[in-house]
C-alpha cells in the first residue's frame, strides 16, 4: 500500500493557510490571524484512502481546498504525481483539475437547480474539452450507470431526486473527467443512515473498479474505519496523530484521538457510556500555549502547557504529536469486541444473503 | 402506575391540493414518569411531526385529525389555546436540532431565558429573574454564567447555544422534555456532554424524555425504550436491550446493518435499497415491503398490525421472526 519506492500520488509538506481577521468600523484593523491549517505534511499513495478526521474548525475542509488548489496556501508545498503544483496557474492548472475532483457534503447545495442531470454531468467534459458531443453523451450514460442511476434520469432536474440520489449525481460529476484523486468532503454526513450505507458501498466499489485514490474528509470515526486505509486526526489546524487505520483504532496514542473514539455513541445498550470530554474547542484566534489540546487533556503535565509537541514517529507509519505518546497506558475503549447480538447478526446475514447484488 | 403520556391512534395530516397526506398515521405510544423513549427513524418518517403534535405546534396546513393525547390525566387535544400555552414550557418542554434558529439573534441569551421564566410567572422581579437565569446557565455547566448572561447567541459556540436552549427548556422543571435531534448539529465530543447533561437532569428531576433521533448509537446509550418509525407508523417498539438483542422488523435490521461499527471488521454494509416513499405515494400493504428483502405477496396485500411478539416487544411484520417464516415462504417470494 505504502511502498517507499512508489511515488505517492499526492504529497503535502508544511502546508499552511492563515486567514487574517479584520475588524473596525471605519478603518480596517487587523485583529489577528486564524491559522486554519498550520503546517501539515502527509502523503497519499495511489489506490489509497487517507481520511482526515476532526471536529468542526479543525481545518480539514480548508486542507481539502488547498490540495485542490481552490485556495492559495500561505506556506508549504503540494506535489501531485511527482510535480510541484503549489504555484501552478493558467492552462497547466486547468489540465490538473481534470485529474483531481471533489464530492461535496451537501447534495442539495452543490447541484445547479437550473440544469438537468445530463447537463450537470456534461459540463466538466465540455470545460475540459473532452470528446465530441456524441461521445460526451455516451459518457453521461455510462456515468449514470456507474453510480446506480438509470438512463432516463438524465433529463431530470436535481429537485426531482432524493438526497441519496443527488449525492450519486455529485459523485458522477466528480468522475466525469476521469480523475485519479477524489477529495470527498463529508460525502455522507448529510444523508440518512440507510442512504449513507448505500453511498459508502458505492464509493468503495468505484474505488476498486476505477483505481481511484480518496482524500476522505469526515468527522465520523465509524465511517472512517469503514472506508479508510490510513487516518490523520486533526486538531486546531494540525495533524496530531496519523497511522494506518488498524493501528489508530487499536492503539491510539494521542489523547485527542482517544477522546474522539470514546465520544462516539455505540449501538449497543449493554455498554456504559464513557464520561464526556472536558471543555470545547478553544478559539482558533487564540489557541492555548504549548500543546493546543492541553486544556482538555486528561493526561496533561506541566511540560504540555509550555512546550508544543512535534509530530514524532512512534513506529513505522505511526506518528503522534504528544509529549506522553510513548508512556500512556494502552487505551481502554469500551465495547471494541462486542459487535452485533447473535440474533441481530443472524438476521442481518439473512438480509444480506437475500439482497440483490447491485 | 398510569402513564405520564399516552397517545392513541394519532393521525396528523397535511392538506395538499391532491387531498390530505398523513405524516403521522395511527401512532400509539405511552411513556412513564422518568422514562426515556427513543423515537428512531429517517427523514420523512414522521418523528418530528409526532413531537410537534404532542406540543400541538403542527404548522398549517397540518392538523391532527384523529386520536387522543393524554398527558398526566389531561386530554391535550381538548385543551383551549391558553390552557395549552400554559402547559407548554411549564410541564412539557421541547428542544430542537438547530439552536441558532431557535434563539433570537438580537437579544442577549440572559434576556431570552428571563423572558421564558417570566412568561410562566409574571410576579418575578427583574433581579430575581436575572439571578435565576444565571443559576439556570450554571446548571447546564456554562462557564462564567454572569458573563454569558450578557452575550448574544452569535457569541456562543453551537454546544453553548444548545446548553442555553436546555437551560431555557428546563427552567420551569417540566415533567416531559421532547428533544428533537438535540445533538445532530454538534460535534461528537460536545454531543457526549449534552447527552450526559440531559441524563443528569433526568435523574435529579425525574423528568421523562422523548428523544427523537436518527442515530441508533445515541438511542442505545440513553433510551429505556425505543420506537422505530417508518413512513408515519411505528414498525417496532421494544425495551432498548430487547431491540438490539432481538431486532425483528426488517427495517430495524436494515438500520442496524447500515451503520458502520467500530466493533466490527469493515466489509460491505447491509444497506436498505431504495428510499423512503413520500407520504402521498405510499405503497399498498406494508409500507416497507417494496424495499424489504423478505417481502412476499401477502405483504403487499394487507398492512400488518403492530402486534406483541413478546411482552413489551411490538412488531408490525407478518414474517417476524424472519428466520422462521423464511423457509416455508421461500417459494412465495415476489421477485421484485
Amino acid at each position: 500500500m505504502n511502498k517507499p519506492s512508489a511515488e505517492p500520488l499526492l504529497s503535502v509538506s508544511g502546508l499552511a493557510k492563515h486567514f487574517p481577521v479584520a475588524g473596525g468600523v471605519i478603518f480596517a484593523r487587523r485583529l489577528g490571524c486564524v491559522r486554519a491549517v498550520d503546517g501539515i505534511s502527509f502523503s497519499l499513495a495511489r489506490g489509497e484512502t487517507l481520511a482526515l478526521v476532526g471536529e468542526s474548525g479543525c481545518g480539514k475542509s480548508t486542507t481539502a481546498r488547498l490540495v485542490l488548489r481552490l485556495l492559495p496556501p500561505t506556506a508549504g508545498c503540494i506535489r501531485f504525481a511527482g510535480a510541484d503544483i503549489t504555484s501552478l496557474s493558467g492552462e497547466p492548472l486547468r489540465a490538473l483539475r481534470r485529474r483531481m475532483q471533489i464530492v461535496f457534503q451537501d447534495p442539495f447545495a452543490s447541484l445547479d437547480p437550473h440544469m438537468t442531470v445530463a447537463e450537470i454531468l456534461e459540463e466538466p467534459l465540455t470545460v475540459h474539452r473532452i470528446g465530441d458531443r456524441a461521445s460526451r453523451q455516451a459518457r453521461v450514460a455510462l456515468l449514470l450507470g456507474m453510480v446506480g442511476l438509470s438512463r432516463y434520469h438524465a433529463q431530470r432536474y436535481p429537485h426531482e431526486f432524493s438526497g441519496g440520489q443527488r449525492q450519486r449525481i455529485g459523485i458522477a460529476r466528480a468522475l466525469a473527467p476521469g480523475p485519479e484523486l477524489i477529495v470527498c468532503d463529508e460525502p455522507v454526513s448529510a444523508l440518512d443512515v440507510s442512504i449513507q450505507a448505500q453511498v459508502i458501498n458505492l464509493l468503495g466499489e468505484l474505488k476498486e473498479t476505477l483505481d481511484l485514490s480518496y482524500l476522505f474528509i469526515a468527522h465520523d470515526l465509524a465511517v472512517v474505519k469503514h472506508v479508510a486505509d490510513r487516518v490523520a486526526v486533526m486538531y486546531l489546524g494540525r495533524i496530531v496523530e496519523m497511522a494506518p487505520k488498524d493501528v489508530l483504532f487499536s492503539n491510539p496514542r494521542h489523547p485527542y484521538t482517544r477522546t474522539l473514539l470514546a465520544a462516539i455513541p455505540r449501538p449497543d445498550p449493554s455498554l456504559e457510556s464513557s464520561p464526556p470530554a472536558r471543555g470545547e474547542l478553544p478559539s482558533p484566534l487564540a489557541p492555548p500555549p504549548g500543546c493546543h489540546f492541553h486544556p482538555r487533556c486528561p493526561f496533561a503535565i506541566a511540560r504540555c502547557r509550555t512546550e508544543d509537541p512535534p509530530l514524532a514517529t512512534l513506529a513505522a507509519d505511526h506518528l503522534a504529536a504528544c509529549h506522553r505518546a510513548t508512556e500512556l497506558a494502552p487505551a481502554v475503549l469500551p465495547g471494541r469486541k462486542t459487535g452485533l447480538a447473535p440474533n441481530a447478526a443472524r438476521r442481518l446475514s439473512l438480509t444480506a444473503a437475500l439482497s440483490r447484488p447491485s | 402506575m398510569t402513564a405520564l403520556l399516552s397517545i392513541e391512534g394519532l393521525r396528523t395530516v397535511f392538506r395538499q391540493h391532491t387531498g390530505d397526506v398523513a405524516a403521522v398515521d395511527g401512532v400509539d405510544l405511552s411513556l412513564d414518569r422518568g422514562e426515556t423513549l427513543g423515537v428512531v427513524g429517517e427523514s420523512g418518517c414522521g418523528k418530528s411531526v409526532l413531537s410537534l403534535s404532542i406540543m400541538r405546534l403542527v404548522p398549517p396546513p397540518g392538523r391532527i385529525t384523529a386520536g387522543r393525547i393524554r398527558f398526566d390525566g389531561t386530554d391535550l387535544l381538548g385543551l383551549s389555546a391558553p390552557a395549552m400555552r400554559a402547559m407548554r414550557g411549564n410541564r412539557i418542554a421541547m428542544i430542537f436540532q438547530e439552536p441558532m434558529t431557535s434563539l433570537n439573534p438580537v437579544f442577549t441569551v440572559g434576556r431570552q431565558i428571563a423572558e421564558a421564566m417570566r412568561a410562566h410567572d409574571s410576579s418575578l422581579g427583574a433581579r430575581t429573574l436575572r439571578s435565576r437565569a444565571i443559576a439556570a446557565l450554571g446548571r447546564v455547566r456554562i462557564p462564567a454564567p454572569e458573563r454569558r448572561f450578557e452575550e448574544y447567541p452569535h457569541q456562543l459556540s453551537g454546544g453553548m447555544r444548545q446548553r442555553v436552549m436546555i437551560a431555557m427548556a428546563l427552567a420551569c422543571q417540566p415533567d416531559l422534555l421532547i428533544a428533537d435531534e438535540p445533538t445532530t448539529a454538534l460535534d461528537v465530543t460536545v454531543q457526549a456532554e449534552i447527552l450526559a447533561l440531559l441524563d443528569e437532569w433526568q435523574r435529579e428531576a425525574g423528568m421523562a424524555i422523548i428523544l427523537i433521533t436518527h442515530d441508533l448509537g445515541i438511542v442505545a446509550e440513553v433510551a429505556d425504550r425505543v420506537a422505530v418509525m417508518y413512513a408515519g407508523r411505528i414498525v417496532e417498539e421494544a425495551p432498548t436491550a430487547a431491540l438490539f438483542d432481538d431486532p425483528q422488523h426488517p427495517y430495524t435490521l436494515g438500520l442496524l446493518g447500515s451503520i458502520p461499527r467500530l466493533d466490527q471488521a469493515p466489509g460491505r454494509l447491509v444497506a436498505i435499497e431504495g428510499a423512503v416513499p413520500p407520504p402521498f405515494a405510499l405503497p399498498a400493504g406494508c409500507r416497507f415491503h417494496p424495499r424489504c428483502v423478505f417481502a412476499t405477496s401477502a405483504c403487499a396485500a394487507r398492512e400488518p398490525p403492530l402486534a406483541a411478539l413478546s411482552p413489551g416487544h411490538l412488531v408490525a411484520c407478518i414474517h417476524a421472526p424472519v428466520e422462521q417464516s423464511l423457509v416455508p415462504a421461500a417459494g412465495d417470494r415476489t421477485d421484485e
